[in-house]
């Protein structure tokens, strides 16, 4: 059954299909697993390292590429037909563009304190791999709807990974999630201190690098031949 | 001398890659023989240092808050700043293919090393980066912004031309296969990171 689902995306025209049906729920839940833009189809590593010394940023950050990337996908799929093939890159680049504008004005209106954090990163969800790969790989060969389930799985796939680096790092490097205090005083006073290499841009690198470690001796078919 | 200092902060304290992870995709999928290294590096110090000055004179002169004055005074309040993603990824796009168009009409030979690097630049975080920056930290001159740009330029070629040179070393090593490939080369560059972080002492 996978194999008729990937190789011919439009080949079940015209037969009405539920929403959820079992292949868009797969779109939803691959990328979180065992595509996972991150780990296994490298892309959009730029911005995943530099936004997650603390959580709320990159919660922050995840859900703007969820929805940069599943209402680009959306569009771009809608007019899929009409695009010239030269010039897709640059309509692509415009499509993400004007998505990205609305939700920089959007953090600078809602969430001002966050947007300063993330500072030039919201406006690099434009050259994020993960935007334009999937618009090249999915949304110009799929219907307008499981193009938007797919951006909105890989989106998520890349919220998982940015939310699993900023746990680790923002618990090791300041002892708090969220802001929230989770390693007690008493702690402190019994001589433990928090691990301020973490909080360096090198230690997300090598976060990453280790949960591809675990994420691959679990899944022994994402190994890479010598 | 100042732009002695820029140069030297842009290249190693600031350095995109290490600093600022600009650029990663590529750095990462390019990085496998030194060969292809060294053009794609090429082809971003070039892209970068012609990109910036010209995404700087838009800002100067079109985006920023009151920059349409000179045009008339009915324009003194006009303020496109939130145009600028818009407007700094079409200079950057269109730049793109003219260099490639240029190079390849009047130096084919250096258009045959960079060959299909050129056009994988327009979606190279680190130039968008470069220019995103100079906007951010709003420097002063013309000069200033070329200097920055062509610094992070240099910068990004170290790295990639460094990580490569370890990943042909890589392969004769012994390493546990899950961690092959990818997850090395992450460790790898995070420890590099380490390594220029001795630079951030330095005050300029």
């Amino acid at each position: 059954m996978s194999n008729e689902i990937s190789t011919a995306p439009e080949k079940v025209k015209g037969i009405k299909e539920p929403l959820f049906s079992p292949k868009n729920k797969r779109l939803l839940y691959d990328p979180l697993n065992n595509s996972n833009p991150i780990t296994v189809q490298v892309l959009g590593i730029c911005s995943a390292l530099a936004v997650t010394v603390k959580m709320q940023p990159s919660i922050v950050m995840a859900l703007a590429v969820v929805v940069v990337t599943a209402f680009s996908s959306l569009i771009i799929s809608i007019i899929r037909n009409i695009i010239p093939n030269r010039i897709r890159i640059i309509v692509q680049l415009a499509v993400v563009a004007a998505m990205v504008i609305l939700v920089d004005q959007f953090l600078k209106a809602f969430v001002y304190d966050v947007s300063k954090q993330l500072s030039v990163f919201v406006g690099l969800i434009i050259t994020n791999c993960i935007v334009m790969g999937r618009l090249e790989a999915f949304a110009m060969a799929n219907k307008p709807w499981p193009s938007f389930i797919d951006g909105i799985g890989n989106g998520l796939g890349y919220g998982v990974i940015l939310v699993i680096v900023s746990i680790i790092r923002e618990l090791l490097g300041s002892g708090e999630l969220m802001g929230f205090r989770i390693i007690p005083e008493i702690a402190y006073e019994m001589g433990y201190f928090d691990n301020g290499l973490v909080i360096m841009p090198p230690m997300a690198l090598i976060v990453v690098g280790i949960i591809i470690w675990v994420q691959r001796s679990r899944n022994k078919k994402l190994i890479e031949a010598k | 001398m100042e732009h002695v200092n820029l140069f030297i902060k842009a290249v190693f304290v600031e350095n995109m890659i290490f600093a600022y992870f600009l650029g990663m995709c590529s750095y990462l999928a390019i990085s496998k023989t030194v060969k292809s290294a060294v053009g794609l590096g090429m082809a971003v110090i070039f892209v970068l240092s012609v990109s910036v000055p010209i995404c700087y004179l838009l800002e100067k002169f079109v985006l920023k808050a009151g920059a349409l004055a000179w045009l008339s005074t009915d324009f003194a309040t006009v303020d496109l700043s939130f145009l600028s993603f818009i407007m700094f990824i079409a200079t950057i796009a269109s730049i793109v293919q003219l260099v490639e168009m240029v190079v390849e009409k009047f130096a084919p030979a250096l258009y045959a090393t960079l060959g299909i690097f050129l056009p994988l630049i327009a979606v190279n975080c680190s130039i968008l980066g470069g220019a995103l920056f100079m906007q951010e930290r709003e420097y002063a001159t013309l000069g200033e912004a070329t200097v920055f740009a062509f610094g992070s330029g240099v910068g990004w070629f170290l790295a990639i031309v460094a990580l490569s040179a370890i990943r042909e070393k890589l392969r004769y090593s012994n390493i546990p296969d899950p961690l092959r490939g990818l997850g090395i080369t992450f460790i790898v560059t995070g420890l590099m990171a380490i390594g220029f972080m001795s630079f951030m002492g330095i005050k300029l």
